[in-house]
């Protein structure tokens, strides 16, 4: 098998998680699929290394798992900032800028 | 890639062009159950499943971490991802998103469609482009991973990458600084007083006294169990809404009812009994 098959699975789950967040009305929903996103880029960057024979690959995977842990804190807080005024986790409402 | 250069034909003599059998095996079951994970995550309807789904294509991916020689990103993938992330994210849905089912109406007329569309056009270009690059060596981690994957991804990270590891120390900071803000509420009011709170009570009128107790007196005092009125039907202000919205209330008002038209049979049968008793008492005393 060539490591390149890990490449056309990150490009798939990448697909999926685009569909995700074009369809799906939670905002919590559509945020698990930006993650889903930045995992498949992961597993990318993570073959990428292996392809290269370096650890740069690896060093972008951990910098993104460190920016993506510190948008799920903010995000998740909009959200629960949201829903408070809102009751409602739906993006449709949430159509304006204020509330 | 110039062969003739000395550097890359040592490269390409370590190079490899395939896989051990047993990696391939683990990648064609495991990338199954990944985009099995995915797809769920995307397509079920609660929240909480999709979370779970997407808990496990994560362990999938740092399985796949480690099959590639990232062997410290595996371990972090499992703890900060798998387990922090995803925690907070099921934390945030049990706060939210439990009651609040996805509605499956379309606001905007066929976006369902020119999403599906988009995607497939997208994903057909990005496998294309994968495709059209034509990798067939490739240098293995061996060697980068030779002095250990954690003391050379350290080495990189404190050398050559030091500027983006402080200001991603900037960024965690600023992050939770601000989570901190969002979810922070000022008091715009003084507190009311009790006598206030029961002056309002009064004006509105709408539940005066406290709400009733659940439970049956003297014979259950579950909080899933509504408390019956006089008439013996069950009242709905004795149980929490939320079980009333989960469908988890037990009634045993038929329960108490049951109980009450046998105790009367046993005690009709006794009497019946000591009637029948006393006649034959009677007809012997003749």
């Amino acid at each position: 098998m060539n490591p390149v098959n890990y490449l056309y699975l990150a490009a798939l789950l990448f697909t999926i998680g685009a569909a995700g967040v074009l369809i799906r009305r939670n905002a919590i929903v559509i945020f698990m699929c930006v993650e889903l996103m930045l995992n498949a880029c992961n597993l990318a960057f993570v073959t990428f290394s292996r392809l290269h024979g370096n650890l740069d690959g690896q060093i972008i995977a951990f910098f993104t798992m460190v920016v993506a842990a510190a948008e799920v804190v903010v995000g998740l807080a909009i959200i629960v900032t949201i829903f408070r005024s809102r009751h409602s986790a739906s993006v449709d409402d949430a159509g304006l800028l204020k509330l | 890639m110039n062969a003739s250069s000395p550097v890359v034909s040592s490269l390409a003599a370590s190079a490899a062009s395939t896989t051990s059998t047993g990696e391939a095996v683990q990648f064609w079951i495991l990338a199954v159950v990944a985009v099995l994970g995915a797809l769920g995550a995307v397509f079920m309807r609660q929240a909480v499943h999709s979370a779970l789904s997407l808990a496990g294509t994560m362990i999938v991916l740092a399985v796949f971490y480690l099959a590639n020689g990232a062997y410290f990103l595996g371990v972090v993938q499992i703890v900060v991802y798998t387990g922090a992330i995803m925690m907070l994210f099921l934390f945030v849905v049990m706060l939210v998103g439990v009651t609040a089912a996805d509605s499956l109406k379309e606001t905007i007329k066929g976006q369902r469609w020119l999403a599906a569309l988009c995607v497939l056009g997208f994903g057909t270009l990005l496998m294309a482009g994968i495709a059209n690059a034509s990798l067939k060596e490739w240098n293995g981690i061996g060697r980068a991973n030779a002095g250990g994957n954690v003391e050379g991804l350290a080495a990189l990270l404190f050398t050559k990458y030091v500027f983006a590891f402080e200001i991603t120390g900037a960024l965690l900071i600023t992050a939770a600084v601000g989570a901190m803000v969002l979810t922070h509420r000022e008091r715009t009011e003084r507190a009311a007083t009790q006598r206030e709170l029961a002056e309002r009570r009064i004006r509105e009128g709408k539940q005066i006294t406290p709400l009733p107790a659940p439970g049956v007196y003297a014979r259950h005092n579950a909080v899933d169990i509504p408390g019956l009125l006089p008439d013996g039907t069950t009242s709905d202000l004795t149980v929490s809404p939320t079980l009333r919205a989960r469908g988890q209330v037990r009634d045993v008002s038929g329960e108490a009812l049951d109980d009450l038209a046998a105790l009367e049979q046993r005690s009709g049968d006794w009497q019946e009994r000591g009637r029948s008793e006393d006649a034959g008492a009677k007809g012997a005393g003749k």
